[in-house]
C-alpha cells in the first residue's frame, strides 16, 4: 500500500520537474525555424533567446499555439529578449526564428526554454516530508549557483560575439590590404603603358594614289 | 512485483519528461546544433523521431524503421563521432579540446514516402552538457548516499562546471587578445607597405617616363 502511495507521489512529483532546452542553431538567410514544445496547465514558461553572430544581430520571433491562433508574442528585429508566460490549459506552444528579412546574412541562434519553476534534484523523487534546514540552505544554494551558471552563458555568448567579429576584421584587413597593394602595382604600371601608347608612332598611313 | 511498477513508472517518465521539445525536418535536411564547450565535458543528446501517417494525419507513435544519422565534429572540423542509431536513442560524447563542437542530425533513410510520410519528420531533442548530464539517481545508488550527500555532492558537480567555464572563458579571452593584436600588426605593416610601393611606383613611372620622353627626343 505504501508503494502505491509512494508511486502516486512520484507521479505527481514529475508533473512539476523543470524541463529546460537550450540549443544552439544555425538559421540560413531567408529561412524560418519553428521549435514546439507541450506544456501542462500552470507550469510557468520562459522563452530567452540571443543572436549570437550574424548580419546586424537580428531575428523574427512570434510564440503562439501550434495552430498560429492565440499569438504570445511577435517581436521583429530583436537581439535578445526572455519573455515569460503561464498556459491556462495543456496544449502544444510553437516558436519561431524567421531570418526571412535577410537576403544573405545567416544567423546563430541561441535560445532557452524553461518549463516548470520547480528544481527537485534531478532523478529522485520529490520530498514526502518537509525539508530539513541543512537541505533548503542547499536548495538555495543551487540555486544561486543556477544563476551564475546562466550568467556565465551569457557573457560566453556575448564574447563568442565579439571574437567572431574581431577574426572577421582580422581576414578583412589580410585580403583586403593584399587586394589594394596589388591594385596599385597594377595601375601604376598599367598608367605608364597606355601613356606610352599615345606617344608610339603609328603606323605609315598609305597615301591616296 | 511492486519494485517492477515503479522503476517501469520511474523509466516512463524519465523519458517522457526529458523530451519535451521538438521540431519538424525535412527527407534530406540537415540540422546542425552548436556546442560551445571547455574541454573534458560529456554531453548527452536524448532524440525520438516521428514519422507523418498520411493515413490518419498525425505522427506516428514510433517508427522503428527509420535511423538517425548523429554526426558531431570538434572545433578543429574534425569528425568525432558518426554513427547511425535507431529512431529513438541518446548519443554521447566528451570533448577533448575545447570550442565550438557543432552536432549535426539527419535521417539516412531516402524512403519515406515507402512508409507513408511525406517529407516530414518529427524529431524530439534534449541535449544536456556538463554537470546536466549527470543521473543522480544513479550516483546516489552506486556510491549510497543519502539525499544531503546527494545535494551536496550536485553543489560541488555544479562548481566545477563554474569552474571550468571560467578557465574555458580565460583560454577564450586570451584568443581573443591574440586575434586583436593580429589585426593591429597587419594593419601597421599592410599600411606601411601600402605607402612604400605607392612611393616606390611613382618615383618609377616619373623615371620612366622621363627616359621614355627623352629617347622620344620630345623633352
Amino acid at each position: 500500500m505504501g508503494t502505491w502511495w509512494l508511486c502516486l507521489v512520484i507521479l505527481v512529483a514529475f508533473a512539476a520537474v523543470l524541463d529546460a532546452t537550450e540549443l544552439t542553431f544555425e538559421l540560413p538567410d531567408n529561412a524560418q525555424q519553428c521549435f514546439y514544445e507541450e506544456v501542462e496547465k500552470g507550469q510557468k514558461c520562459t522563452l530567452e533567446f540571443q543572436v549570437v553572430t550574424g548580419g546586424k544581430y537580428d531575428v523574427d520571433v512570434t510564440l503562439s499555439d501550434a495552430d498560429d491562433k492565440n499569438v504570445l508574442y511577435k517581436e521583429r528585429r530583436k537581439q535578445y529578449d526572455t519573455f515569460t508566460f503561464t498556459p491556462k490549459e495543456k496544449q502544444v506552444y510553437k516558436f519561431c526564428f524567421s531570418n526571412e528579412f535577410s537576403t544573405f546574412a545567416h544567423k546563430v541562434v541561441y535560445f532557452d526554454f524553461m518549463v516548470g519553476d520547480e528544481d527537485l534534484l534531478r532523478g529522485v523523487g520529490a520530498h514526502a516530508t518537509a525539508l530539513t534546514q541543512l537541505e533548503t540552505t542547499c536548495v538555495s544554494i543551487h540555486e544561486n549557483i543556477k544563476e551564475v551558471i546562466d550568467y556565465q552563458t551569457h557573457h560566453r555568448l556575448r564574447e563568442f560575439t565579439g571574437r567572431v567579429r574581431a577574426e572577421h576584421l582580422s581576414q578583412r584587413v589580410q585580403w583586403w590590404s593584399a587586394g589594394v597593394f596589388i591594385v596599385i602595382l597594377i595601375v601604376g604600371i598599367g598608367q605608364v603603358i597606355v601613356l606610352r601608347s599615345f606617344f608610339t608612332e603609328k603606323r605609315p598611313t598609305t597615301g591616296k594614289i | 512485483m511492486a519494485r517492477l511498477f515503479q522503476t517501469g513508472i520511474f523509466l516512463l517518465l524519465g523519458i517522457s519528461s526529458t523530451l519535451g521539445l521538438y521540431f519538424h525536418i525535412g527527407e534530406t535536411e540537415r540540422k546542425c546544433f552548436i556546442e560551445e564547450i571547455p574541454d573534458e565535458t560529456m554531453v548527452i543528446g536524448n532524440y525520438k523521431t516521428q514519422l507523418y501517417d498520411k493515413n490518419t494525419n498525425d505522427f506516428m507513435p514510433s517508427s522503428p524503421h527509420i535511423g538517425m544519422h548523429v554526426e558531431v565534429k570538434d572545433p578543429d572540423n574534425k569528425v568525432i563521432l558518426s554513427k547511425v542509431y535507431s529512431s529513438e536513442g541518446r548519443f554521447t560524447f566528451t570533448s577533448h579540446t575545447p570550442g565550438e563542437h557543432s552536432i549535426c542530425l539527419y535521417s539516412n533513410s531516402t524512403k519515406w514516402a515507402m512508409f507513408g510520410a511525406n517529407n516530414k519528420m518529427r524529431v524530439h531533442l534534449d541535449i544536456e552538457v556538463g554537470e546536466h548530464a549527470n543521473d543522480y539517481k544513479q550516483i546516489a545508488e552506486k556510491d549510497k548516499l543519502t539525499e544531503l550527500q546527494l545535494r551536496v555532492r550536485q553543489l560541488l558537480d555544479q562548481v566545477e562546471q563554474v569552474q571550468k567555464e571560467q578557465n574555458y572563458q580565460r583560454y577564450r579571452e586570451e584568443r581573443f587578445r591574440q586575434t586583436s593584436e593580429n589585426t593591429n600588426q597587419r594593419v601597421l605593416w599592410w599600411s606601411l607597405g601600402q605607402t612604400v610601393i605607392l612611393l616606390v611606383t611613382g618615383f618609377w613611372q616619373m623615371r620612366h617616363l622621363k627616359g621614355f620622353f627623352e629617347a622620344k627626343k620630345l623633352v
